[in-house]
């Protein structure tokens, strides 16, 4: 629509005016916060969609226990550089029950310990909106879905009959337990993610860059072994090599790949040449077919 | 590459079904190297086992990403794909060719500033086509091309493409006489799946000299028309000095700016503006902003701010067009919330003007309008708005028509013009008005609007309070709708249509008596809550006290004092409460009469004892 803004500005106005509108259309807001490089922008976007006020909702990190270490640092590191008001929520009975991405297989493990573990605590604040940093362009399912996202008192997306979403008209009309998530990042891809991070010089967590560590290569994927859980078979030894991570999740779950890229530049530079996606190290995809879309369905982000 | 410098179009692939729209952006995106090669790894093997292009790669497969869609080879709903190629970054919505997904093409379609078009070169123009064809124009897609694809099925023969060329282009004129604005109209032939015309020339369609799709989605005009300044308030940052957040929709804002707000009708001057992370002293069309202006005043969310002497006339009644969504069809006389930029109202469609054929895009007239057609109406909204021609301003002449029972995107409107009722009838403001008529009557007015099922005893209970209210002093008025179907309402039957215009017109009537400063009873089944809301609004706030009056449906058949209840389950009344008809419960009346077991004097107290103090 505009005349002279450039690209990533037109992305970046889009995404604050979606951010205003979802907070003005709701009562109880809050933003799914996952710690990775689209939540760094979408958290970025949210503040300055309300600077120099506070941002009007809080954060919630659905903590599965698996995350990386620095990834957990980083979060609340930042939640206490912003002043934000953030949550953090595990599933306590899947803790106790003693789910692990290891024993339980991932996709039950993702079943407890994240979808469960969302829905307990969006149920438990009574959010009636929730920001997730969720793009397009990342998987197929997502591609369908709408920026207003409406989800049913049991969570759940129904993608066979999704609301019109025409023009910039945001219906977010709704019955008391029901919600809507809002993805501002729609229209972003992964490369303009990182564009923005490296123009707006954005704090992102290390593991984006390339650094000795200590992995194990599992059906030809590399695995970091980020602390002692990780059960080594017979005769298996860490040993470091030069990697990066393209999407943050669970360690166990999310593979790295060989690279030497240091700074942002480096890797954008990485990703001119690169040619997989950035969901090739996230082992849930690809547990069945339209794996995402269950998952989705069930409550998933 | 510095994907900074780009502009990006927004484009939609539609058609009807099987015409090979997922397949010619899937195909568009590896030709332009915008496939990982594990994407491509990954289409391989699903080509294999789910695919339907007969051993070659299925490129529908990277686009229907519903498990249903790629089960039933089928797009259900619309995909976003981004790409780039060193010329433009594209945003493409592939939408859906089934008739019954219609909504969700328009949904596409309402942001996109080009469109393909798709045609299979075998079958030719298809009705899907002309509904495709139709809604783009509807919602202001400037530039339309037909893709006449699976020319390799059709041998490459140029007759063949001439002959659907010829088929294009008359839907387009067609669209034209009908009084649509098509814009821009460009055929070109393609075969999508073996990629021939897609980016480059190909020597099976030596003979055509156009541009390949790339080409042309490379060089269409997407600077939008100038405007003067126009935006819609989103918040207010409460600061000392107020900022109100929201993104130039038009024109552009400066420092010092003189604008003029709506609904206020002030100018002020800007004082500040804020972009992002920063003060600007300027901001353009597109921009999400935050404003200081030189005065505090009462702005919020949902106002206009425009260049002075930008604001279009707030007006009230608007023509419009209208794609409708959902099964229940849109009938004269229905209300609905209404969604615009210029935050929350209601709108009635007071009379439909008509609905567009396929065939021919006639306007005919239609007592309805069902899901998925295309019509016109003349709609009321609940305040004066300044709404604007979708031609010449899509933001501020778009809305939409929420249903109020179950939150859905009922459709959506496009206005035309506006009617110049609200200029030509003026309401006339007169020295004696409600509050005096009502003082010298020593009450105040209120309608006591008994609901419930035929034979509940609305008409027993009516007539004892009226009798007590009239004992007391009150000056009161009863209207039965029994009674009222014998004189103002005779010309009404019992279809959805009449039964609306049945409520309304009691509801007014009773308004009228209101204002005249009487204590209102209105004794009528309202089965809808819709219609009970759309009547409770022409009341201020206390004044319209909604009774329900619960009587077990068996023992108001028991009781059926005037034979209905026997004829209806005799099948000789059509539409009747309660038997093949619904009755929509009350959720919040004012008062909820529980009947079983009370006598009617007990149950008249109730209505009189809330009474008590408000009158």
């Amino acid at each position: 629509m505009s005349r002279t803004l450039s690209y990533l500005d037109e992305l970046e106005a889009e995404s604050i005016f979606l951010i205003r509108q979802a907070v003005a259309q709701s009562e109880n807001p809050v933003l799914l916060y996952s710690i990775g490089k689209d939540s760094t922008v979408m958290l970025e976007l949210a503040l300055r969609a309300f600077a120099p006020m506070p941002l009007p909702f809080p954060l919630l990190h659905i903590d599965t226990t698996w995350k990386f270490r620095e990834m957990i640092e980083f979060r609340d590191q930042t939640a206490k550089r912003l002043g934000l008001n953030l949550i953090v929520h595990t599933n306590q009975e899947g803790l106790h029950a003693g789910v692990s991405p290891f024993s339980s297989g991932s996709a039950r493990y993702t079943d407890i310990m994240k979808t469960d573990a969302l829905k307990q605590a969006l149920s438990a604040g009574r959010f009636d909106l929730a920001f997730g940093g969720a793009r397009r362009d990342e998987e197929k399912s997502r591609a369908k879905e709408r920026i207003f996202s409406f989800r049913d008192a049991h969570h759940r997306w129904d993608p066979r009959n999704q609301r019109p979403e025409l023009w910039n008209l945001f219906n977010t009309k709704k019955r008391v337990g029901e919600s809507i998530r809002v993805f501002p990042l729609s229209n972003w891809t992964e490369l303009d993610v990182w564009r923005y991070i490296q123009r707006e010089d954005l704090a992102v967590v290390p593991l984006y860059f390339a650094q000795e560590r200590p992995v194990v290569e599992r059906n030809g994927q590399l695995f970091m072994v980020d602390d002692e859980r990780f059960p080594l078979n017979p005769g298996e030894r860490p040993e470091f090599r030069k990697i990066r991570f393209r999407t943050l999740g669970c360690y166990p779950l999310s593979a790295g790949v060989p690279s030497e890229a240091q700074t942002i530049e480096d890797i954008l530079q990485e990703m001119e040449t690169t040619r997989t996606s950035e969901r090739v190290g996230r082992v849930i995809d690809f547990d069945q077919g339209a794996s995402m879309e269950r998952k989705k369905q069930e409550g998933y982000f | 590459m510095n994907g900074e410098e780009k502009t990006v179009l927004r484009f939609l692939t539609c058609g009807s079904v099987d015409d090979g729209k997922s397949t010619l952006i899937g195909h568009l995106l590896a030709k332009t190297g915008n496939l990982y090669d594990d994407q491509i790894a990954n289409l391989e093997k699903e080509s294999s086992q789910l695919g339907n292009a007969g051993g070659q790669v299925d490129y529908s497969l990277l686009l229907d990403g519903l498990e249903a869609e790629r089960h039933q080879g089928i797009t259900i709903d619309v995909a976003y794909r981004y790409f780039e190629t060193p010329k433009r970054k594209f945003i493409v919505a592939d939408t859906p060719g089934h008739e019954q997904y219609t909504r969700n093409m328009a949904t596409g379609a309402s942001l996109a500033q080009a469109a393909l078009i798709l045609v299979d070169a075998t079958r030719g123009v298809l009705p899907q086509t002309r509904r495709h064809a139709l809604i783009c124009s509807q919602m202001g897609i400037p530039h339309l091309a037909f893709v006449v694809n699976k020319m390799d099925l059709a041998g490459w023969n140029q007759q063949r493409f001439d002959a659907v060329r010829e088929a294009c282009l008359l839907v387009g004129q067609s669209l034209l006489s009908a009084g649509f604005n098509p814009g821009e109209i460009t055929v070109l032939p393609v075969s999508a799946l073996l990629g021939d015309q897609l980016t480059t020339h190909s020597d099976n369609l030596a003979w055509f000299q156009g541009p390949s799709v790339l080409e042309w989605l490379e060089t269409r005009d997407t600077t939008p028309p100038e405007l003067p300044l126009r935006l819609a308030v989103q918040g207010v940052l409460k600061l000392a000095e107020r900022r109100y957040t929201g993104r130039i929709l038009g024109g552009s804002v400066a420092q010092g700016d003189r604008v003029e707000l709506f609904p206020s009708g002030k100018t002020v001057t800007v004082k500040a503006l804020y972009g992002p992370k920063k003060e600007l002293s300027k901001a353009e069309e597109g921009a999400s902003v935050a404003l200081v202006f030189d005065e505090n005043l009462d702005v919020e969310r949902g106002d206009g701010v425009f260049a002075p002497g930008a604001v279009p006339p707030p007006n009230e009644l608007f023509k419009v067009r209208i794609v409708w969504m959902q099964n229940e069809p849109l009938i004269a006389g229905r209300s609905f919330d209404f969604q615009s930029i210029y935050g929350p109202a209601l709108v009635e469609v007071i009379r439909l003007d008509g609905r567009f054929e396929l065939g021919s895009y006639q306007k005919n007239s239609a007592q309805q309008l069902g899901l998925n057609e295309v019509g016109e109406a003349v709609v009321l909204i609940s305040r004066p708005l300044p709404l604007e021609p979708y031609g010449h301003f899509k933001e501020g002449g778009s809305f939409l028509f929420i249903d109020r029972k179950t939150n859905a995107t009922a459709g959506c409107g496009m206005v035309l013009h506006p009617m110049r009722r609200s200029q030509n009838v003026v309401w006339q403001e007169h020295a004696i008005d409600k509050p005096l008529r009502a003082e010298l009557l020593h009450q105040k007015p209120l309608v006591v609007w008994l609901t419930g099922l035929s034979g509940s005893g609305k008409s027993t209970l009516a007539d004892l309070v009226e009798r007590s209210l009239y004992n007391q002093g009150y000056k009161t008025m009863l209207l039965d709708g029994d009674n009222l179907r014998h004189g103002l309402n005779k010309d009404l039957g019992f279809t959805e249509r009449d039964r609306v215009e049945n409520i309304r017109r009691s509801a007014e009537a009773a308004k009228l008596l209101t204002d005249a400063g009487l204590v209102v009873l209105v004794c009528l089944i309202s089965p809808y809550r819709e219609d009970r809301k759309m009547a409770r609004v022409l009341f201020e706030q206390g004044e319209f006290v909604e009774v329900w009056v619960d009587t077990p449906l068996e023992e108001c058949e028991r009781r059926d004092p005037k034979g209905l209840y026997k004829k209806a389950r005799a099948g000789l009344l059509p539409n009747f409460t309660g038997i093949n008809s619904p009755y929509e419960k009350p959720e919040e009346p004012e008062i909820h009469l529980k009947t079983s077991g009370k006598t009617p004097e007990e149950l008249a107290n109730e209505i009189l004892e809330y009474l008590k103090g408000r009158l």
